[in-house]
């Protein structure tokens, strides 16, 4: 019944809408391109504004002025009326708390990690893991409200206690916190470089001899070095971004100073502050926040890119 | 080309990326037979038989060269749309595949896209129409609307048989359609692949050479992308006239 | 000849730095899991308190001559309870005791009056016994977080002051309860009145906006870079701008919605629909990833029976690998909103930090969101702030744990291996 009657079948027309379908492919498309465009405006609006801002200030002294205090004139005829622009403060505060940071995160995070992949049964790792991820979910401003209101306090009575001057806002507060936050970024990135480490090349070591712990230590560690390399430049992309526990815990104080015991200031702090409350939108002042911006936006993406990089070649390696 | 040819494969060159799977082949297909393509593993039968409904096109490397056609119409042409053809030619895959839905939903999916029910009656007669004709309406009529993977291996099989010739195709192919199932079920679908000859063209890549034997009117034998020979079955498996396909047909090809 | 059996003393100082690294290791996990413990630990203690409230009643005289029953509105409510104040206490007669005598109920206690004065007409004519919101420091005593013995001086209450609440207190003229208004009131001035419903309307409100866009956005995307996209550059820069994207520090974004959306497309400055877009471009590559992810564990053998019967691939797709691959889009799509949900900086910059006493009505009014709620109160000078501040982030992390446990459960449900 159903070819014996037809002597040609029709091979070029079907049901299917094609116009519709373009559509369909058309909006597809458009969506994917949301995320280029995402990109896009970022990168044109930090330019745009800081363009404008560098017409103003410049450049140079942006970046190697060590004076930061841009509060705008109160009256336009006043001296001075610009206030000082230089980044230097706000860049070595951001690197001193996101050392701080990398410091207490790195051993805790790696070891914990080497602990998760090679030590701990599976029925633990079933634990632990997800509770380690419930520090990578609780929302920055807690973290930023727990350095303020406890950590800050404890370190400053502290310091007190045996003679030493701790800032309330000490960059060590807002460093500890953000280190703790961090923990899981480097255990989960790390714990997965780990265990792509072929098998093999643990047992070759094993088979000499060697204790579990020199294997990870001489074999495993060395060949996933790259891998935990990305994972820690990650790591530092992420701390130099982190605005609430800095704003909550750091304050403003541009100094320039490697003392953890003072309080310095950080890129994400300066720009919140410049951009909450009242502005004038062609001050030198809030447009300095879409400089601060773009240093940050080159700054993380760049960190970014090479550990992306790094972290896929060395992927590559084992696959 | 035979009169009665419905699809006819002239030089057909296949390549994935730089290697040639397929080395002109040459071969006419009968209306209303059961073909089946035999050989050892890895000589291109899958192949072929995926160029016939152009699902070959879903690998990016893959190339055809040569002619195919199905009633005289080439369907490489540019204007052949691939979705009126496999309306046209339909497939049974190697392992069962039928949609995580409802059985009924299963068989109507496809005259729900190609238009070919009018109404819910039309459908509904559609839907038992093609599951009668699979052998399957009898054990699953009371369960139309329970999902078609909580069938057994060799009732997913023919549910995807009753799927395919719903859309009334004119071509049915079948890639080893019984190797996934136990010999009561092949059974059941060799049955049943007697039946529909009636009405459909069967092409049936298989590894077992009594399944060609039982089913099929012709025989193709293919070895490493060539075909060697081809004609009727009885023929072909009481007088090869090529050595190889003696010695496969005598076992001793893998 | 070699001795297999007994260690060396070597061997002996092999093992012990064997079992020192393990502990390492666990002491690596103990001190992140304690910490995590104290933070949270720290929190729940702070903000339990925040749950209860303390009310303390009052006799006020609602008599024609206080309030005129044809114009009750008109009446002077914070004069009424002054009096009342002053009735119960008499010996209170010095200015400066006065003001501690009304510093026992909340600054709000007239507008508490008129609203109660409003909702009952009948009780105008008398005496009537009123239950007022006691102020933040009557609450705080009550909690004992004020230590009684410490000097006067010292204290936020005066001897006199705990005094007064004594003698309410043996006279069963105080109550506590469960602090409803706590999820009923918008912001405050006045710790004791201050809630967090605007912020959770406004979370709510910019939560739809975000989810509405990155999530058929989202979905689309991932459904062309699987299914359609040819392997070419073209979708190679795709890919490497969604990873990258994903890495983007969050106030970036802040500032693409304020230069963006605000200055040059003119949106409403602080409203939802602006903070919900600004995270919708955060959310963005967490959905994407995570839709590619279950759409590539849709297995092959479902597109070619699609595809072999005839379905194009749009119908293939949409018919059926995406459906198959809801439930772990879904999944990825809660988490990235349970980000969304806690994410201030952004917030920040475009406005959000506003004081909204009244609950937004539409996704185009000034709101706040809850983080940025808990922001602001972080920064308050008031102590009672402390405890509505971890009240706030104990609502928070509830919601957080809900949607986390959502996704979970979603996951294990439909976690189906094909
Ligand atoms: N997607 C592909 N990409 C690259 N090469 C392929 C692909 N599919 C098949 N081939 C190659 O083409 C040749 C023919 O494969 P085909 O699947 O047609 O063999 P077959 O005869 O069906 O084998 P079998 O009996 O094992 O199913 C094989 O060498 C195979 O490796
Ligand atoms: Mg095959």
């Amino acid at each position: 019944m159903a070819n014996s009657d037809s002597a040609t079948i029709d091979l070029v027309h079907s049901q299917r809408k094609k116009g519709y379908e373009l559509f369909v492919m058309g909006v597809l498309i458009l969506c994917s391109l949301v995320a280029v465009a995402v990109t896009v405006g970022i990168v044109l609006s930090l330019l745009f504004e800081a363009f404008r801002f560098f017409e103003r200030i410049p450049l140079t002294e942006f970046l190697f002025g060590t004076q930061w205090s841009p509060q705008t004139a109160l009256r336009a005829d006043q001296v001075a009326a610009e206030g000082a622009f230089g980044a230097v403060p706000l860049i070595t505060g951001t690197l001193l708390i996101s050392f701080i940071a990398m410091c207490v995160a790195t051993p805790l995070g790696l070891l914990s990690a080497i602990y998760l992949s090679e030590y701990a049964s599976k029925r633990s790792r079933n634990l632990i893991k997800p509770a380690l991820e419930i520090l990578a979910g609780i929302p920055t401003v807690v973290y930023g409200f727990f350095a303020a209101l406890t950590v800050a306090p404890l370190l400053r009575a502290g310091g007190e206690s045996v003679g030493l001057d701790v800032s309330s806002e000490s960059a060590l507060a807002a460093g500890l916190v953000m280190g703790m936050m961090i923990i899981p970024l480097i255990s989960s990135l790390s714990d997965d470089v780990i265990n792509a480490v072929p098998q093999a090349m643990r047992d070759a070591s094993l088979g000499m001899g060697a204790t579990h712990s020199e294997t990870i230590r001489k074999v495993v560690l060395p060949s996933a070095v790259p891998g935990i390399a990305g994972s820690l430049l990650l790591a530092a992309s992420r701390a130099i971004g982190e605005t609430m526990i800095v704003v909550m815990a750091a304050g403003l104080a541009a100094n320039l100073t490697a003392n953890p015991l003072e309080a310095v200031t950080t890129i994400t702090a300066q720009i919140v502050a410049l951009l909450t409350g009242d502005q004038e939108f062609d001050s030198a002042k809030t447009l300095s926040a879409f400089a601060l911006g773009l240093v940050l936006f080159v700054t993380t993406l760049v960190l970014n890119v090479v550990a992306l990089r790094i972290v896929r070649k060395y992927q590559e390696q084992y696959d | 080309m035979s009169k009665t040819a419905i699809i006819s494969a002239k030089d057909v060159d296949v390549f994935y990326g730089e290697k040639q799977a397929l080395n002109k082949i040459n071969l006419d297909i009968p209306e209303n037979k059961v073909t089946s393509l035999i050989g050892p593993s890895g000589c291109g039968k899958s192949t072929f038989l995926r160029s016939i409904n152009r699902m070959n096109d879903l690998v990016d490397i893959c190339r055809v060269e040569g002619s195919i056609t199905i009633k005289g119409q080439d369907i490489y042409a540019p204007e052949v749309d691939v979705v009126a053809l496999r309306a046209k030619v339909g497939m049974v895959f190697q392992k069962p595949n039928p949609f995580p839905k409802s059985i009924y939903e299963n068989v109507a999916y496809g005259p729900k896209i190609h238009g070919l029910a009018k109404s819910k009656t039309d459908m509904d007669e559609l839907v038992e129409w093609s599951l009668i004709k699979a052998g399957l309406w009898k054990e699953v009529k009371d369960r139309l609307d329970q999902p078609g993977t909580g069938l057994s291996g060799g009732q997913q099989q023919r549910l995807c048989i009753a799927r395919t010739i719903a859309v009334k195709p004119q071509v049915v192919l079948m890639d080893e359609p019984c190797s996934a199932l136990d010999p009561i079920a092949t059974a059941i679908i060799e049955e049943l692949i007697d039946e529909l000859r009636n009405n459909f063209t069967i092409v049936i890549v298989t590894h077992s050479m009594q399944q060609a034997a039982r089913v099929s009117q012709r025989t193709a034998f293919f070895h490493l992308g060539e075909l060697v020979e081809s004609g009727a079955t009885k023929s072909i498996f009481t007088s090869p006239e090529d050595e190889r396909t003696q010695n496969y047909i005598m076992g001793r090809i893998g | 000849m070699t001795d297999f059996i007994t260690p060396s003393s070597q061997l002996k100082t092999r093992k012990s730095a064997e079992k020192r690294f393990q502990w390492y290791g666990r002491g690596a996990i103990i001190a992140s899991l304690v910490f995590l413990v104290v933070m949270v630990g720290s929190i729940l203690y702070k903000g339990s308190g925040a749950f209860t409230t303390t009310d303390v009643a009052i006799v006020v005289d609602l008599g024609p001559e206080a309030v005129d029953p044809a114009n009750p509105q008109d009446a002077r409510f914070e004069k009424i309870v002054k009096d009342a104040l002053k009735a119960r206490f008499p010996e209170a007669t010095k200015r400066a005791d006065r003001r501690k005598l009304y510093g026992l109920v909340s600054n709000d206690a007239g507008f508490e009056l008129e609203r109660f004065v409003l909702a009952n007409p009948d009780k105008l004519g008398g005496e009537v016994r009123v239950w007022f919101r006691a102020s933040d420091d009557f609450d705080i005593l009550l909690k004992g977080t004020v230590d009684r013995t410490v000097d006067e001086s010292e204290r936020r209450l005066s001897d006199q002051e705990i005094g007064w609440i004594d003698t309410l207190l043996a006279d069963g003229d105080v109550k506590r309860g469960f602090n409803w208004s706590f999820f009923t009131n918008g912001d405050s001035r006045e710790p004791e009145l201050a809630g967090i419903l605007s912020a959770l309307v406004g979370s709510a409100l910019t939560l739809l906006v975000c989810f509405c866009f990155s999530f058929p956005v989202g979905i689309l995307a991932a459904i062309y870079l699987e299914e359609f996209a040819p392997k070419n550059r073209f979708s190679d820069i795709i890919e490497v701008n969604i990873n990258n994207l994903a890495a983007v520090p969050s106030i970036v974004f802040g500032l693409l919605g304020l230069s963006m959306l605000l200055n040059t497309f003119g949106m409403p400055r602080s409203s939802p629909l602006v903070g919900g877009l600004v995270l919708s471009l955060m959310t963005l590559p967490t959905i994407i990833i995570a839709a590619r992810a279950s759409l590539r564990a849709v297995p092959p053998s479902i597109r070619e029976a699609a595809l072999g019967m005839g379905a194009s691939p749009v119908q293939a797709t949409f018919h059926h690998v995406a459906p198959l691959a809801l439930p772990g889009i879904m999944t990825g799509t809660i988490v990235g909103m349970a980000q969304a949900l806690g994410e201030t900086a952004p917030l920040l910059m475009i406005g959000m930090v506003a004081f909204i006493v009244d609950v937004p009505q539409s996704i185009l009014e000034p709101a706040t969101a809850l983080p940025v709620q808990i922001f602001l109160w972080a920064d308050a000078p008031e102590r009672a702030f402390l405890e509505k501040t971890s009240a706030a982030i104990i609502v928070l992390l509830l919601f957080l744990i809900t949607m986390n446990l959502l996704a979970i459960v979603l996951r294990r449900r439909f976690e189906k291996r094909f």
